[in-house]
C-alpha cells in the first residue's frame, strides 16, 4: 500500500475532508465523554444548546469567535509562507499589554475615536515586532523559528505578569495582579445592547476579506504563497524571499498583537494573566481545520468558540470536566491534518 | 559577595542533576527522534503525559519503578501516534508535533479532573527519596552534591552513556542515524527506513515521557496542570545546542541546570530589588540564546523534516 499524488483535487473533497475530521473527533471525544458517565449525545446536544440556546449564548459564542479569528488568520497568512508563527500567545499578550498602557494614558490627551486607532495600531506593532525578532534569525542565522517562538510566549507571560504586578499594577485591585484598566472613553461600542459582543467581531472578519484580497489578488499575496509553495522555485523566479518573509511576519504578527488589543479595550478593559485561555495555540488549530483559508477561517473559529461555550455549560450541566473542549480540538486538528491529505493523496495498492 | 558564595554550597550542585534529570531524559527522547530525521513537537505534550500518568499509578498504590514503566509506555504509544502521522502518511512534522502536544496535554488534564474530584490542595504521594550511594556519599561536598541523588537522577545520566553507545557503535545506531541522513541508502541497503524512523520515535517519546514523570516522583509529590512549564520546548532547544550529540546533550542539561539552580538562589539573595520574574525568565531566555550561538556550528541530520516516500524523491 502505498500513498499516490491525486492529479486534481475536487472542490466536493476540499469541502468533505473539514467536515470529516470534525465528525471522526465528536465520534472519538464521544467515548471519552461516555467514560465521564454522561451521554454522549446529550452532552453534545447540551453543547449546542450551551452555544446557540439563548441570545446571552450566542453573543457569547461570537465574542468568543472575534480573537480566535485574529489569531487563527495569524497562523495561515505565516504558515501558507512556510514561516511557523507559534507565538501568537505572547504577540495577543504583548499587544493586550501595550493597549492597556496606551488605554490608561492617551484618553486624556487625545479625542475618543483617535485614541482608540492609535490603541489598535500599537497593539498590532507590539504584535509584529515580537515576531520579527525570531524571523530576522531564522533569515539571518538559520536559527528555527518554531522554537523561538514558542519560547518567547513563556518569556512574555512572565513580563506581562511583572508588569501587572509592577508598574502598572492597578492600585485598586486589592493585591490582585491586575494591569490599571483602560479609559471608558476608549471602550469599542458594542454591537449588541446589553451583552458582551463588540464591534472587535467586525473588525476580525474584516481582516479575514482583507487578507483573503491580498492573498488571491495581489502580487504580494502570489510571492508569499510561491515561497511558502517552493523556496527554491521563488527565488529562482526573482521573489526577494527575506522581505517576503518578513512582510508576512508583520501581518502574522499584528493580526496576534490586534487581538490582544481587542480583548483588551472590546472585552476586558484590563490584563489579568487569565485574558486569554489558549487563543494563540486554538488559533493553530483553526487555521489548519480551514485549510489555511482566510475567509475559512472565519467559520472554523466559529466552530472552535461554540466548542469551548457550548462545552463550559455542557460541564456546569453533566459534570464533564470541560477539559473535553481542548481534546475535541486538538483531535479534530490531527484529524484534518490526515483528512487533508487525502484530498491531494490517494491510497495505492 | 553573597552572589559567588551561592557556588560554594553543596546543595546547589545537588540541585543541578535533580533540575537537569526531566531535561536529560526529554533531550535524549527529542535526540533520538531528531537523529532519525523527524523532529518531535510532541514532546511538551508527552512529558505533560508522563508526569500524570506515573503519578497517577502510584496514587492508585502503584510502586514509583512501576509508575515511570507506564509513563515510558503511554509515552511510547503518543509516538506511535506522532509517527504513523508524519512517517507513513508523511505530514508536516511542526503542525502534528503541536497537535499531538495539545492532544496529549487536554487528555491528560482531562482524565486527571475525571478521575478526582476538584480540590484546593493537589493529593500527593511519596516520593522517590535521595539514594546515598555507600562510600561516596560519604565524601565531604561531593558525596552530598553527585552521590545522594535519587535512582531515577542515576538512570538518566546511565541513559545517556547508553544512547551515546548505541548511535555510535552498534549496527542498530548506525542504521538510525543513516536514516536520518539518508534514507534513500538506507533502503538501498535492504533495510526499512519507515520502521527504523517508527521504532526511533517511539523509543525517543518514551524518554519524553519518563523525563515528564520525573517532575511528579521526584522533583515535586504532586500533579498539576501546565507543570511542565515549557521543559519540552527548552529540549528541544537543547538538542540544536548539543549538535544531537548524546554526551553535549548531557553538557548542556547541565549547564542549564546550573544557571537555573543559581537563578533560584539568587533570587533570595537579591530579594526584591529585581522582579522575581526576571529570574524565571532566565532558562528561557538562555535557550534561545544557545540556539543562537550554536545555529551556525549546529551539524544537522541531511533529512531532517524531510518525509520519507518510497519510489519519491
Amino acid at each position: 500500500m502505498r500513498l499516490e499524488r491525486r492529479d486534481q483535487s475536487s472542490l466536493a473533497l476540499i469541502v468533505a475532508a473539514p467536515v470529516a475530521a470534525i465528525i471522526v473527533s465528536l465520534t472519538l471525544s464521544g467515548g471519552l465523554i461516555a467514560l465521564a458517565g454522561a451521554n454522549p449525545f446529550d452532552a453534545y446536544f447540551e453543547m449546542v444548546k450551551g452555544a446557540f440556546g439563548s441570545r446571552l449564548s450566542i453573543s457569547e459564542t461570537l465574542t468568543r469567535t472575534t480573537p480566535l479569528v485574529l489569531t487563527g488568520l495569524a497562523a495561515a497568512v505565516a504558515f501558507r509562507a512556510k514561516l511557523w508563527n507559534i507565538g501568537g500567545e505572547g504577540q495577543l499578550y504583548l499587544g493586550a499589554l501595550v493597549a492597556a498602557w496606551l488605554g490608561h494614558n492617551i484618553a486624556s490627551v487625545v479625542p475618543a475615536p483617535l485614541a482608540i486607532l492609535v490603541i489598535l495600531l500599537a497593539g498590532m506593532v507590539a504584535g509584529a515586532l515580537l515576531l520579527l525578532g525570531p524571523v530576522l534569525l531564522r533569515i539571518r542565522l538559520g536559527v528555527d523559528e518554531v522554537v523561538t517562538t514558542l519560547i518567547l510566549n513563556f518569556i512574555v507571560l512572565l513580563f506581562v505578569s511583572m508588569m501587572i504586578e509592577g508598574p502598572m499594577k492597578d492600585p485598586l485591585a486589592f493585591g490582585w495582579p491586575q494591569s490599571v484598566s483602560v479609559d471608558r472613553d476608549v471602550l469599542l461600542p458594542k454591537l449588541l445592547a446589553r451583552s458582551r459582543l463588540h464591534i472587535g467581531l467586525l473588525i476580525a472578519v474584516a481582516a479575514a476579506v482583507l487578507i483573503w484580497f491580498v492573498q488571491t489578488r495581489t502580487v504580494f499575496g502570489l510571492e508569499t504563497k510561491a515561497a511558502g509553495l517552493n523556496r527554491n522555485a521563488a527565488s529562482f523566479a526573482g521573489i526577494a524571499l527575506g522581505k517576503t518573509m518578513l512582510g508576512v511576519a508583520c501581518i502574522s504578527g499584528s493580526l496576534a498583537g490586534l487581538a490582544g488589543a481587542i480583548e483588551v479595550t472590546g472585552l476586558k478593559g484590563y490584563v489579568t494573566l487569565d485574558l486569554s485561555p489558549g487563543y494563540g495555540y486554538s488559533g493553530i488549530v483553526v487555521a489548519m481545520l480551514a485549510g489555511l483559508n482566510p475567509l475559512g477561517v472565519v467559520i472554523t473559529a466559529l466552530f472552535v468558540a461554540i466548542v469551548f461555550v457550548g462545552a463550559d455549560s455542557m460541564s456546569r450541566a453533566l459534570g464533564v470536566p470541560s477539559f473535553i473542549a481542548d481534546v475535541i480540538v486538538s483531535i479534530s486538528l490531527l484529524t484534518m491534518l490526515v483528512c487533508l491529505l487525502f484530498t491531494t493523496y490517494r491510497v495505492r495498492r | 559577595m553573597e552572589a559567588l558564595e551561592i557556588f560554594a554550597s553543596a546543595s546547589l550542585w545537588g540541585a543541578v542533576l535533580r533540575i537537569a534529570t526531566p531535561l536529560i531524559f526529554g533531550t535524549l527522547g527529542a535526540l533520538i527522534c531528531e537523529r532519525s530525521g523527524v523532529l518531535n513537537l510532541g514532546i511538551e505534550g508527552i512529558m505533560t503525559l508522563g508526569a500524570m500518568v506515573a503519578w497517577m499509578t502510584v496514587y492508585q498504590g502503584g510502586d514509583l519503578w512501576t509508575g515511570l514503566i507506564v509513563a515510558a509506555l503511554c509515552g511510547g504509544l503518543f509516538g506511535l501516534l506522532h509517527a504513523m502521522l508524519t512517517v507513513p502518511l508523511g505530514l508536516s512534522q511542526h503542525v502534528t508535533g503541536l497537535g499531538i502536544t495539545l492532544f496529549a496535554s487536554s487528555l491528560t488534564y482531562y482524565i486527571y479532573r475525571l478521575s478526582l474530584p476538584v480540590s484546593s490542595s493537589p493529593p500527593t504521594i511519596e516520593p522517590f527519596q535521595p539514594l546515598a550511594i555507600p562510600g561516596l556519599s560519604d565524601i565531604p561536598f561531593v558525596g552530598e552534591a553527585l552521590f545522594s541523588q535519587t535512582a531515577p537522577t542515576y538512570l538518566a545520566i546511565f541513559a545517556c552513556l547508553a544512547t551515546a553507545y548505541v548511535l555510535a557503535r552498534t549496527p542498530l545506531g548506525l542504521a538510525v542515524r543513516m536514516t536520518g541522513e539518508n534514507p534513500h541508502a538506507v533502503e538501498a541497503q535492504g533495510l526499512d527506513p519507515i520502521r527504523i524512523r517508527i521504532g526511533a520515535i517511539i523509543t525517543g517519546s518514551a524518554f519524553m515521557a519518563v523525563g515528564g514523570a520525573f517532575l511528579t516522583t521526584a522533583t515535586f509529590n504532586s500533579f498539576f496542570p501546565t507543570m511542565v512549564q515549557g521543559r519540552g520546548w527548552v529540549c528541544i532547544a537543547l538538542v540544536v545546542f548539543a549538535s544531537w550529540r548524546p554526551g553535549k546533550a548531557l553538557l548542556g542539561a547541565l549547564l542549564f541546570a546550573l544557571f537555573d539552580a543559581y537563578q533560584l538562589r539568587l533570587q533570595h539573595v537579591v530579594e526584591s530589588a529585581i522582579p522575581y520574574q526576571v529570574f524565571l525568565m532566565v532558562p528561557y531566555v538562555l535557550s534561545i540564546v544557545a540556539l543562537i550561538v550554536m545555529s551556525r556550528r549546529a551539524k544537522v541530520p541531511q533529512a531532517l523534516m524531510a518525509p520519507y516516500r518510497k519510489g519519491e524523491r
